[in-house]
């Protein structure tokens, strides 16, 4: 059976490869502002994570601070980690 | 990914699983008569090897549906088996098909005539079946990839036909499809360089008219312009004696198919 020459690099069916696809994305709320455009913010778990800016929204400049509701998108590997995706008015 | 090296233990291993795909291949060859379905050919293999030890590689490879891939005229490769798809005088269908046993991969394919075929039809196998045999000579350690590439092209260019890009060649091990890939075109002395204990299986697919493919579902590959298409393939490890075709008993010598 031929092989199609790029075919090692695409994952099985149902995987886009995309890393950021596989994101949880739960409700928080921003603790206190930290270096380096990261947040400290608390789930809705109570749980406190650390969670950067994402690049679209530094892109844009939207601004965050303490006590900002937003939606934060956790890696399934490692959950002392986030990503601010989205700040609520 | 990192190219395999096998020992001769695993190259054992492979040449049992090639032995079967050999066997069943030959046996498909004399099988093929006009008035056969495509899924009759697939029925017969899986008569063929039930009972016998492995199991066959295509099937669930990807979603293949099928133990056999079987590609009629125009088809290039990774033809879908089908009751419809009656085989008639003066077709040519490529027969592939791969063993899994042990853990470890052999894949094998050769295009049989059905019945008596015009002239041009007999020159397309003849030539792609010697391109088969010119790349399996340069499989020595020392050479390149691209030694064997060009084997393949330039005598495939000379005859007046030409070679597909889309599918390449491939390592084969304990996977069926691994690292190298191997273009049937390419220049002398570029590419990875051959080492004894590398197998790769070496599959010249030969155009009659131009080179380029259309794909007519999720795997039948065929001819864009139409012109029938020829595909022979062996797995060839790469041995301290030269080239070892892991896809046939020992006894046979002589062309590749």
């Amino acid at each position: 059976m031929a092989k199609r020459p790029n075919d090692d690099r695409k994952k099985e069916k149902g995987d886009s490869g995309n890393p950021k696809e596989d994101a949880i994305e739960v409700m928080a709320t921003v603790i206190e502002p930290l270096p380096n455009a990261m947040f400290r913010v608390q789930l809705e778990n109570k749980h406190q994570v650390l969670a950067h800016v994402s690049g679209k929204m530094r892109k844009n400049f939207i601004r965050i601070l303490s006590g900002d509701k937003v939606a934060v998108e956790l890696s399934p590997y490692d959950l002392t980690r986030g990503r601010i995706v989205y700040r609520y008015k | 990914m990192a190219i395999h090296l096998r020992s001769p233990e695993e190259l054992g291993k492979m040449h049992r699983a090639g032995i079967i795909v050999w066997e069943v291949l030959t046996a498909l060859r004399q099988f093929v008569r006009p008035g056969l379905t495509t899924m009759d050919l697939e029925t017969f293999t899986g008569e063929l090897i039930a009972g016998k030890p492995g199991h066959a590689a295509f099937k669930g490879y990807r979603g293949y549906p099928c133990a056999l891939c079987t590609s009629v005229n125009s088809e290039i490769v990774h033809g879908i088996p089908s009751p419809k798809r009656k085989l008639r005088e003066g077709d040519i269908v490529s027969i592939d098909f791969g063993m899994e046993m042990d853990g470890y991969y052999a894949d094998s394919a050769v295009t049989v005539p059905v019945g008596e075929i015009r002239p041009e039809l007999n020159k397309l196998l003849h030539v792609t079946r010697e391109a088969l045999d010119r790349a399996i000579d340069k499989m020595r350690a020392g050479n390149r990839l691209g030694d064997v590439g060009h084997a393949v092209q330039s005598w495939v260019e000379e005859n007046g036909f030409t070679v597909v890009r889309e599918f390449v060649g491939h390592g084969i091990g304990t996977r069926m499809h691994d690292e190298p890939n191997l273009p049937n075109y390419g220049e002398p002395g570029r590419g990875t360089r051959l080492q004894e204990g590398m197998v790769i299986a070496v599959e010249p697919m030969v155009n009659a008219g131009r080179p380029d493919v259309r794909m007519r579902d999720e795997w039948t590959a065929e001819t864009a312009d139409g012109s029938p298409s020829a595909h022979f393939e062996h797995t060839v490890a790469v041995t301290a004696n030269g080239p070892w075709i892991l896809t046939r008993p020992r006894e046979v010598t002589g062309p590749a198919w």
